[in-house]
């Protein structure tokens, strides 16, 4: 009964750290089924995010909601920059280059949010979502809550966009094939700095939401769950949005057990088995189909 | 002898005169020992990028975990000589062995890999080395291996690059080497041609992670302490840098990125965070106006009158 209860815990652990994932997921699979291109810069988009944020509760004195709100909008406008200036130019130029450019994005965000925030953690202020809930025995706190109402909301919203509006219907259609949606009259640069708002103003969320529920944030927050949320996109097959959404949550799982139940150490060495597991035995993900090379 | 040993022995020569020149300096007392270190950190830079660049550079496979082999050969490498009193050379041959064979058993699934999924593999990888390393209390776990012989010298680590260079230098201009540059100008053009390309992937990794192990184990006899976190990420990050910045598929290149890389960090070293700032913008602006590298495919002893002395 005890490991049926401690199982239990750390599976809703799991689920709250897999959201966080997902969040992340959906824009690296975003982005990726778009230009094909792993934006190592995400994780710090991420992290830009959770220090906006920080800031709008602590120097802007605003609850939680606001600042999320203002972070994602503030992260998502970053994101479009980061598009425009980085990788716009490189649109033609091999994939490699590319790679080499959002690693360097990545270190030019963590170093200067280094310089600028200083490398020492911050608190993230109390929240009033410091109780919890006993259902059963099981702890449900606020922050976890949080995180799955706030999930739940911007998976909604963003299914909404991509299915229903004319700006999802363009960005599907770009991630299909680019040239011919572009002869279809879809700008797709137009679609693509969308793509980066967006996947960049969902890292903005989980941002913010890792701040609320871990309390400390750090310039270099980023680099682990950037490359955790990769894995997750990877996990459910990369360009697929339902795809991030569940290895996120797997990731998540996974991880909270290995943490509890085998040693905390090796968490983050479970991901990573997890990602080379999957790219050996099947590299399309979970949801992915296989396709065939062309020469 | 025919030219190609010639022109060799002139570039061994050569070496060697700059061994006897700053080893000349350096007994002379005109090198301090902050130019020392920085100048046996060159020459491990020098061993790292060049056994990169052979995987990332002339094969074409781009790896992001370089560091992880470094830590392989630099745990076993202090092992031998801390716990079974073997000397440095075994030290560094066992670290080799070690590393390599990893290298061969990683690359063997991997190298199936192409691109950008290749490289966050290896990355994954050497992370898991990395923690694996931590969990092993034997070799100290987190905080790291201690009472290590300071065996290193600047002698030991100038002769393994020359040796380094050399075999590099020959590899990529043999047969095989000519296979592996087909591989990364077109993967599918070369097994049509009836290029092995699994088995070239797979001997460049292995090669390069063996010489990354040599790395490490001199790294490791250099300064005391090792711990895991010496060999983390951002260390494969730094030679990938150097191999990029230098030119991937240049050994010139691997040598003027290493040098670069240590004076900048030489020089910043009491601002971390701007020297980080500088190599960031450094990439994305190479990226854009010079994405081949400083040097691209070219050699030094590619330009005309070295090519004249050397042939002569």
């Amino acid at each position: 009964m005890d490991f049926f209860h401690q199982l239990v815990q750390q599976l809703i652990n799991g689920v709250s750290l897999g959201s966080i994932y997902a969040l992340i997921a959906l824009g690296y699979t975003m982005i990726y089924g778009i230009i094909k291109l792993i934006n190592f810069a995400h994780g710090d988009i991420y992290m830009v995010g959770a220090y906006i944020g920080f800031f709008a509760i602590t120097a802007g004195n605003l609850p939680v909601l606001p600042a999320l709100l203002i972070s994602m909008a503030v992260t998502g406008c970053l994101g479009i920059l980061v598009e425009r200036l980085a990788y716009k130019p490189l649109r033609h130029a091999p994939r490699i280059s590319l790679l080499i450019t959002a690693i360097g994005v990545s270190f030019f965000l963590e170093y200067a949010g280094m310089y600028f925030v200083t490398p020492t953690p911050r608190t993230f202020p109390e929240t009033n979502l410091n109780f919890a809930f006993n259902v059963g025995g099981f702890v449900v706190n606020g922050q976890q809550l949080l995180i799955f109402s706030i999930t739940i909301i911007l998976m909604a919203l963003l299914t909404y966009i991509v299915q229903k509006t004319k700006l999802g219907k363009a960005m599907r259609a770009a991630s299909f094939d680019t040239e011919t949606a572009q002869l279809m009259g879809i700008d797709s640069d137009r679609v693509i700095s969308m793509t980066f708002c967006i996947g960049s103003a969902l890292a903005a969320a989980a941002g913010v939401l890792v701040g609320v529920y871990y309390n400390t944030i750090d310039p270099l927050m980023g680099i682990m769950p950037g490359l955790k949320a990769f894995v997750a996109a990877v996990l459910g097959g990369i360009g697929i949005l339902p795809g991030a959404v569940v290895g996120g949550i797997i990731l998540g799982v996974i991880e909270a057990l290995v943490a509890g139940f085998i040693s905390s150490t090796f968490r983050d060495a479970a991901a990573f088995a997890i990602l080379i597991l999957v790219l050996l035995i099947k590299p399309s993900g979970l949801f992915g189909k296989n396709t065939n090379e062309k020469v | 002898m025919d030219a190609v040993r010639k022109r060799d022995l002139k570039m061994l020569v050569f070496g060697l005169l700059v061994y006897a020149v700053l080893q000349g300096l350096i007994s002379g007392g005109a090198i301090g020992s902050f130019w020392q270190l920085n100048i046996i950190l060159i020459c491990f830079n020098v061993i790292m990028a060049s056994s990169l660049n052979l995987i990332n550079g002339y094969t074409g496979q781009f790896s992001l975990g370089h560091a992880g082999f470094m830590a392989i050969g630099a745990y076993v490498g202090v092992v031998a000589t801390t716990n079974f009193h073997l000397p440095l050379i075994c030290a560094l041959v066992l670290g080799a062995i070690c590393a390599g064979a990893l290298g061969f058993l990683i690359g063997l699934p991997t190298l199936r890999l192409r691109g950008d999924y290749l490289a966050i593999a290896t990355l994954g990888l050497s992370e898991i080395i990395r923690i694996v390393i931590m969990n092993i209390e034997y070799v100290g776990g987190a905080a790291g291996f201690k009472g290590i012989q300071h065996l290193t010298n600047f002698t030991w680590v100038y002769f393994v690059m020359l040796v380094t260079l050399f075999f590099v230098k020959n590899f990529v201009n043999s047969s095989h080497g000519r296979a592996c540059i087909a591989v990364r100008e077109n993967e599918i053009a070369a097994e049509a041609m009836g290029v092995n390309t699994t088995r070239y992937k797979v001997m460049a990794f292995t090669i390069g992670a063996a010489f990354a192990g040599v790395a490490g184990g001199l790294f490791a006899h250099q300064f005391y302490l090792i711990s895991p976190n010496s060999f983390n990420f951002l260390a494969s990050f730094n030679y990938l840098i150097m191999v990029v910045l230098g030119g991937m598929g240049s050994i010139t290149g691997s040598i003027a990125g290493a040098f670069v890389v240590t004076f900048i960090s030489a020089a910043l070293a009491s601002f971390p965070e701007v020297r980080m700032i500088i190599y960031a913008l450094a990439l994305i602006l190479l990226m854009f106006y010079r994405p081949q590298g400083l040097f691209g495919y070219m050699e030094v002893t590619n330009f005309a009158p070295i090519k004249k002395f050397l042939n002569r």
